[in-house]
C-alpha cells in the first residue's frame, strides 16, 4: 500500500574537497512525515538542495516518484515541493503575484487552484499586499502555498518553524499532519529542535558530520530508552540492592535511575520490600529524543573521525 | 516559454526599472534641448545673422586656427584636419550639416550617447536580471520547478533583448517629442552625406552619397541597437557570474569608461581594437569620423563585437545550466 516516493541511494557531496556529506541512504514512503535530526552544519541542508537539484552530488543516486532528478530533472521536480532555507519569494510582488508567478511555471494550474491553496494556508485576507509587508510567519505559509501549488507527492521542508512562535510552530505542526494523513503526501522536514521532530514525524533519521547514524520509528527509538526513577530510604541499602539487580546511576539529588523494564520492575520492587527498604517514588521516564540524540552523536562522533 | 517571459516582464515592472529609465532619459533630454537652444542663440549674436553658412564658415575658421598651435597633438591633429575637410565639403555643396529641428537633435543625441550612455541605462536591467534572484534567494524557487534551467536563462535574456529595444525606442521617442517643443518637429527629408572614407589626415569624398536624414537616422538607430544589445548581453553574463549585483555593475562600468578613454589614446596600440570598448561608437563610421586606430572599420568593429557577444551567452548559458547553487 505504501509505495516508495523517495529514495535515496549513497549520496556524497564533496564541496572543495571537504567531504560534507559521505554517503548517506534513505527512503520516504507515502502518508509519512520523515524527520532529518542533526546539529548545525551536520549537512541537513546540503542533502536538501542536492534533494531539489540546486547542487550535483558528487556521486549517488536521488529518485522521486522514479524520476532520477538528475536525468529526469522535470518529471521528478513535477511531483516535488520545497522550502530550502527560508521561503524567499519576490518582496515587490504581492502574494497573488508570486503564486502565479510560480503557477506559470507549471503545467496546469489555474486560478481555481491558487484561490485552493491560499485557502488551505490561511492567507486569504492579506493575499494581495506585497510581501515585503507579510510577517514572518505569513512568508512562511506562502512559501508552503506555493510549495503545493501543483499538488506535490513529495514536500521537502528544511526548518519550517524556524522563526514562528509557539503557536505558529503549533498550527505548522498540524496542517503538516494534515496533509500526511489527508492528502497522502510524504514530507522531508528537517530541523535541529528535537522536540519538534519527536511531535511531528513517524520516522527519523539522525544525521551528523555528514553521516546518518540511525533511522528508525520516533516510538522504538524512544521505548528502547526508557527508564525508571526510583527514591528510595534509606538510599545507600536502597542502592546496594539494585545494583546487585540491574545498572544505576545516581543523580544529584539523590534519585536512583535504572532501565525501564516492565517485567523486571515488580520483582526489583518486591526484593527491595523485602529487604525493609522504603519505595518513596517510582517513575517511568520516557525520553526526549534531546537525551537520544546527545547520546548517538557523541559515541557516534568518535566512531566517524 | 512565454509564461516564463510574462513572469520576468512582470518583475521588471513591479520594479519600475522601466520607469526609472524613462526618467533619466527625460531630463537628460530637456538638459541637451535647453543647451542647444542656448548655443543657437550665443552663435546668432556673434554672427549678427541666422544665416547657417556664416556659421559654418566660423566653424571652419576656428578650427583651422586650432590647427595653428603648436601644442595640440598628432591625432587631433589628424581630427580637425578630417573635420575642417568634411565641413568644408559640405559648404561647397550648399548643405546644412545640422539643419535646424527634432530629427537633426534625435540624431546627435543618439549618436553622442551611442558609446556611454545609452550602455548605461542598459546596464540598469541586465546587471541584476539573473544576480537579484540570488541576492533575493529566489533563485532557489525558481530552479526547483520543474523547467529547464536553459529555459529560465532564456526567458531572461528574451525579457533583456526587449527591454532593450524598448529603452532605445524611448530614447528615440522621447528625443524627439520633447525637443521638438523647441525646435519644431521637421527634418526628415534634410539631406547628409555619407560615404566619407578616412584615411590619416586625408579624407576621400569619391564615395560619398546624399541621403534623407530619416533613412540616416534610422541606420544610427541600428547601430545603437546593435551596440546596445552586446553590451547588455555582456552585463547580462557578469550577472550569472558574479552573484552580487554591486560588483558586476562596477565591473561592466570600469569597462565602459575605460573604453571612453581609450578611445582617445590607443592609436599606437594595435591590438586594442580587438577589446569590445572601443568598438562601441559605430555611428562615428557613417559620420567619416577617424576611428580611434587605423584600419578599423564598420565592418571590423561589429565582428568584433559579434564575438563578444557569442562568447557572453555561450558563457553564461554554461555556467547557468550547471552551477551548483547554495
Ligand atoms: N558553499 C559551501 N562551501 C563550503 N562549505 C559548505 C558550503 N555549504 C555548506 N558547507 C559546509 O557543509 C556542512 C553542512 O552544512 P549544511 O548547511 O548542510 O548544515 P545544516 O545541517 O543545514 O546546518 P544548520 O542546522 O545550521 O542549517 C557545513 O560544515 C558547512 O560548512
Ligand atoms: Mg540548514
Amino acid at each position: 500500500m505504501s509505495a516508495t516516493t523517495l529514495s535515496v541511494r549513497n549520496l556524497t557531496k564533496t564541496i572543495k574537497k571537504h567531504k560534507v556529506i559521505k554517503g548517506i541512504s534513505f527512503e520516504l514512503k507515502e502518508g509519512e512525515v520523515f524527520g532529518f535530526l542533526g546539529p548545525n552544519g551536520a549537512g541537513k541542508t546540503t542533502t536538501i538542495r542536492m534533494l531539489v537539484g540546486l547542487i550535483r552530488p558528487t556521486s549517488g543516486t536521488i529518485e522521486i516518484c522514479g524520476y532520477d532528478v538528475k536525468k529526469n530533472f522535470t518529471k521528478a521536480m513535477a511531483n516535488l515541493g520545497c522550502i530550502v532555507e527560508n521561503p524567499e519569494l519576490y518582496p515587490y510582488l504581492s502574494g497573488t503575484d508570486n503564486l502565479l508567478h510560480f503557477a506559470r511555471m507549471l503545467p496546469s494550474v489555474d486560478a481555481k487552484r491558487i484561490a485552493e491553496v491560499v485557502d488551505m494556508v490561511k492567507l486569504t485576507e492579506r493575499i494581495d499586499d506585497k510581501v515585503k509587508t507579510y510577517s514572518l510567519g505569513m512568508r512562511q505559509r506562502l512559501g508552503i502555498a506555493q510549495a503545493l501549488l501543483n499538488r506535490p507527492k513529495v514536500l521537502i521542508l528544511d526548518e519550517p518553524t524556524n522563526g514562528l512562535d509557539p503557536a505558529g510552530i503549533r498550527q505548522m505542526r498540524v496542517f503538516i499532519r494534515e496533509l500526511a494523513e489527508k492528502e497522502g503526501l510524504s514530507v522531508l522536514v528537517s530541523s535541529h529542535l528535537l522536540s519538534e521532530i519527536q511531535l511531528l514525524c513517524d520516522r527519523v533519521a539522525i544525521i551528523t558530520k555528514g553521516n546518518i547514524i540511525t533511522v528508525d520509528t520516533v516510538e522504538s527509538l524512544l521505548s528502547s530508552q526508557e527508564q525508571a526513577i526510583w527514591q528510595l530510604d534509606p538510599s545507600v541499602k536502597g542502592r546496594e540492592i539494585l545494583e546487585s539487580l540491574t545498572e544505576v546511576t545516581t543523580l544529584d539529588d539523590g534519585y536512583m535511575v535504572t532501565p525501564y523494564d516492565s517485567t523486571q520492575i515488580p520483582k526489583w520492587n518486591a526484593a527491595l520490600v523485602h529487604a525493609g527498604v522504603q519505595v518513596l517514588q517510582l517513575n517511568r521516564k520516557i525520553p526526549v529524543l534531546e537525551d537520544l540524540f546527545l547520546q548517538l552523536t557523541d559515541t557516534g562522533g568518535a566512531h566517524i573521525e | 516559454m512565454n509564461n516564463l517571459i510574462l513572469n520576468e516582464m512582470m518583475k521588471l515592472v513591479a520594479r519600475k526599472r522601466l520607469l526609472v529609465i524613462g526618467a533619466i532619459v527625460g531630463i537628460l533630454v530637456i538638459l541637451f534641448t535647453f543647451a542647444q537652444y542656448k548655443e543657437v542663440q550665443t552663435q546668432r549674436e556673434k554672427l549678427g545673422s541666422d544665416d547657417w553658412r556664416a556659421s559654418l564658415q566660423q566653424q571652419i575658421i576656428d578650427m583651422q586656427n586650432r590647427l595653428g598651435s603648436s601644442r595640440i597633438s598628432d591625432d587631433w591633429r589628424e581630427q580637425i584636419q578630417v573635420s575642417v575637410q568634411q565641413l568644408q565639403f559640405y559648404l561647397d555643396q550648399d548643405i546644412n550639416p545640422s539643419e535646424p529641428g527634432a530629427v537633426t537633435f534625435v540624431r546627435m543625441f543618439i549618436e553622442n550617447s551611442s558609446d556611454l550612455f545609452i550602455p548605461l541605462l542598459i546596464m540598469i536591467v541586465a546587471s541584476d536580471l539573473v544576480s537579484s534572484e540570488h541576492t533575493l534567494g529566489s533563485v532557489k524557487l525558481l530552479l526547483t520547478r520543474p523547467v529547464k534551467r536553459w529555459r529560465i536563462l532564456l526567458s531572461k535574456y528574451i525579457t533583456l533583448l526587449m527591454a532593450t529595444s524598448l529603452i532605445v525606442a524611448m530614447t528615440g521617442l522621447l528625443s524627439y517629442g520633447l525637443s521638438g517643443i523647441v525646435f519644431g518637429y521637421h527634418g526628415w527629408n534634410a539631406p547628409i552625406i555619407t560615404g566619407f572614407l578616412v584615411d590619416g589626415g586625408d579624407v576621400d569624398t569619391s564615395s560619398i552619397r546624399l541621403i534623407s536624414q530619416w533613412k540616416f537616422v534610422l541606420m544610427d538607430f541600428g547601430l545603437v541597437w546593435f551596440v546596445a544589445v552586446v553590451v547588455g548581453t555582456l552585463a547580462f553574463m557578469l550577472s550569472v557570474l558574479i552573484r552580487s549585483t554591486a560588483a558586476s555593475m562596477g565591473v561592466m562600468l570600469a569597462a565602459l569608461i575605460s573604453g571612453a578613454i581609450l578611445n582617445n589614446m590607443v592609436s599606437s596600440w594595435e591590438s586594442a581594437k580587438y577589446l569590445f570598448m572601443v568598438n562601441l561608437k559605430l555611428t562615428n563610421y557613417l559620420n567619416g569620423v577617424a576611428p580611434p586606430i587605423t584600419g578599423m572599420t564598420l565592418f571590423s568593429s561589429m565582428s568584433v563585437l559579434l564575438v563578444w557577444w557569442a562568447a557572453a551567452l555561450v558563457l553564461s548559458f554554461f555556467v547557468f545550466t550547471r552551477q551548483d547553487v547554495y
